[in-house]
């Protein structure tokens, strides 16, 4: 399966990623080869299996929602890019 | 005393034969002075002197665990308080986390010193710690080769003393393929077993982390204090921590090892496979029974592998998208090109392919036939071992078709260091624990015998390594020029 230049930039759009022009033919070649390698599942039937999600096929636990920790927001936000008045900034969104 | 292991070196602190602060200042000079191994990203040379001065106080006060007082260090994938944790990433250069990480507090909870913070593959991925953004690692055993990845500056820098011992993390293999390329012994536990809670996730279902030393006793040891059920790893196993100690010097007799008959096929070195039956050999004499079992949907782990790791890993790597913390790109335009800019900018090549492989897989239209398609082989590549259990109680094989490649040599095809990892993958996508230890050289390069065992029984594991290390010393040889 080949994938094309489109396709590759689609999908890294999808995933908010800035890849090279340039770089673009290798990773559409690349990607392609992972694909072929992926082909080698579809000879093996797998029609009455359960998917495997965790290894010990263990159900997500629950906890009583009782609050364990205090509000650290100042420490948390010290290492932010930027920040102001206790939000993170980012560029402005709405106009 | 930096060729010492940490039995003899928490013996000799308890001697008073020397304090811990002169024991991290020794390991602090041969850090500087094997600086070109590059095994080190961060160095906290305050920090550890501190962290041994308050061991010493323990130490003299008779308040000491085994720990106390010895010198060890962290991969880079490990949130350490107050000291930067990068992840081998541009990403996280920047990175002082907030918070510890589970296995930190066990570890400073226990009194240990940490040295300083560990190279590695960027996020962990990669087979030959080439992908790190702060530049490859030497193998201290020909440093023109790779030591492995993604815990390649755990392996070095324990083959080459520059740490008592080290920490690394384990989703394909990632632990004990550079513990084989560097002639150490590398634990990956049981899924579960330890916890992930301040452990930077590539792979969520995969990823486990474990000890990193020069013989399964210093495993056993390192095992101990990092292991144990921990509310605030989801995935974490609500087990009793067994005592990991205490059987190592069980008798072998009648014990069934299986040879797994897809370990020794096409693809395996010649040389390679005379060391490890070599060293099966040695378990006979022990009075161990060798039976041929199969594990037919092996060779399914890798196109199942390099599904699943890179769709967690796009999952969990959409975090780090310059807002909170991290890189952020200069004068973005708008939100999305912060976005698209930052991760950019700051991730590498090998992280970008994945990223890009595992939204693809989870796109719409392809989620059933990738994702849910290899979740459902990975329960048959489960079921083989299940099947081969009920036969044997360990396994033996290979950790990796070759010795350690040159520097340099895969980085072009990146398919072909994916495939490099055929015999490792497998038991991470089952959950199981496996150890590799030292078995010998070829060409003066080590060679590591992979041991997997079932589910939750390290103590067994690290019983059947710790008698091979009683019986041979592959584990005791120091490459030339780091005696």
């Amino acid at each position: 399966m080949m994938l094309t230049a489109e396709e590759v930039k689609k999908i890294a759009y999808l995933a908010r990623l800035g890849i090279d022009e340039k770089d673009v033919e290798t990773y559409a070649n690349d990607l392609s080869s992972i694909l072929d390698l992926m082909t080698q599942m579809s000879e093996t039937c797998t029609d009455d299996i359960l998917p495997m999600a965790h290894p010990m096929d263990q159900i997500q636990r629950l906890r009583s929602d009782t609050v364990l920790e205090s509000d650290q927001r100042e420490h948390f936000q010290s290492i932010a890019p930027q920040i102001d008045s206790g939000f993170y900034l980012v560029p402005k969104v709405l106009d | 005393m930096h060729n010492k292991t940490i039995t003899e070196l928490a013996k000799d602190l308890r001697e008073g034969k020397f304090s811990s602060v002169e024991l991290t200042q020794s390991y602090l000079d041969r850090i500087k002075k094997h600086s070109e191994l590059n095994c080190f990203i961060t160095v906290a040379e305050d920090f550890a002197i501190e962290s041994a001065k308050m061991a010493d106080i323990k130490l003299a006060n008779g308040d000491a665990s085994p720990l106390t007082g010895i010198p060890i260090a962290q991969k880079d994938i490990f949130c350490t308080q107050g000291t930067k944790t990068s992840c081998g990433s541009k990403m996280l250069d920047n990175f002082i986390s907030p918070y510890n990480a589970t296995v930190v507090e066990k570890f400073n909870h226990s009194g240990a010193v940490m040295l300083g913070k560990l190279n590695m593959d960027e996020f962990a991925m990669g087979s030959s710690n080439e992908t790190s953004f702060y530049g490859a690692v030497q193998n201290p055993w020909d440093t023109s080769t790779v030591p492995g990845g993604s815990s390649g500056g755990s392996a070095s820098a324990v083959a080459a003393h520059l740490t008592a011992a080290a920490t690394g993390t384990d989703t394909g293999g990632s632990i004990r393929q550079p513990a084989a390329f560097c002639g150490i012994t590398g634990l990956k536990p049981s899924y579960g077993r330890v916890s992930r809670y301040g452990m930077i996730a590539f792979a969520s279902s995969l990823d486990q982390a474990g000890p990193m030393t020069r013989s399964a006793e210093d495993a056993a040891t390192l095992l101990q204090t990092m292991s144990g059920f921990d509310p605030k790893d989801s995935t974490s196993m609500n087990k009793p921590v067994p005592d990991y100690s205490m059987g190592l010097n069980n008798s072998l007799e009648g014990l069934k090892i299986g040879l797994p008959k897809e370990f020794f096929s096409e693809g395996l070195n010649d040389s390679v496979a005379r060391v490890i039956e070599t060293a099966v050999d040695e378990y006979r004499k022990m009075g161990a029974e060798i039976k041929e079992v199969s594990l037919p949907h092996m060779k399914l782990s890798i196109p199942v592998y390099y599904v699943i790791a890179p769709a967690e890993c796009s999952a969990n790597l959409s975090r780090f998208d310059g807002v909170r913390f991290g890189y952020r790109c200069d004068e973005p335009k708008d939100l999305n090109d912060l976005y698209i800019r930052s991760r950019g900018e700051a991730f590498g090549d090998e992280v970008k392919r994945r990223i890009l492989m595992g939204t693809y897989a989870l796109s719409a239209g392809y989620y059933d036939a990738y994702y849910i398609k290899a979740q459902k082989v990975r329960r048959l590549i489960s079921e083989d071992f299940k099947q081969a259990f009920s036969e044997v109680d360990v396994l033996m094989g290979p950790v990796s078709p070759s010795t350690a490649f040159g520097l340099g040599e895969k980085t072009g095809d990146p398919i072909e260091m994916y495939l490099a990892d055929i015999y490792t993958i497998a038991v991470n996508l089952a959950g199981l624990p496996a150890i590799s230890i030292p078995a010998g050289f070829v060409n003066e390069k080590p060679v590591g015998l992979q041991i997997i065992s079932n589910y939750f029984t390290e103590p067994h594991l690290l019983n059947v390594a710790h008698k091979y290390q009683q019986t041979t010393n592959w584990h005791q040889q120091t490459p030339k020029g780091f005696e």
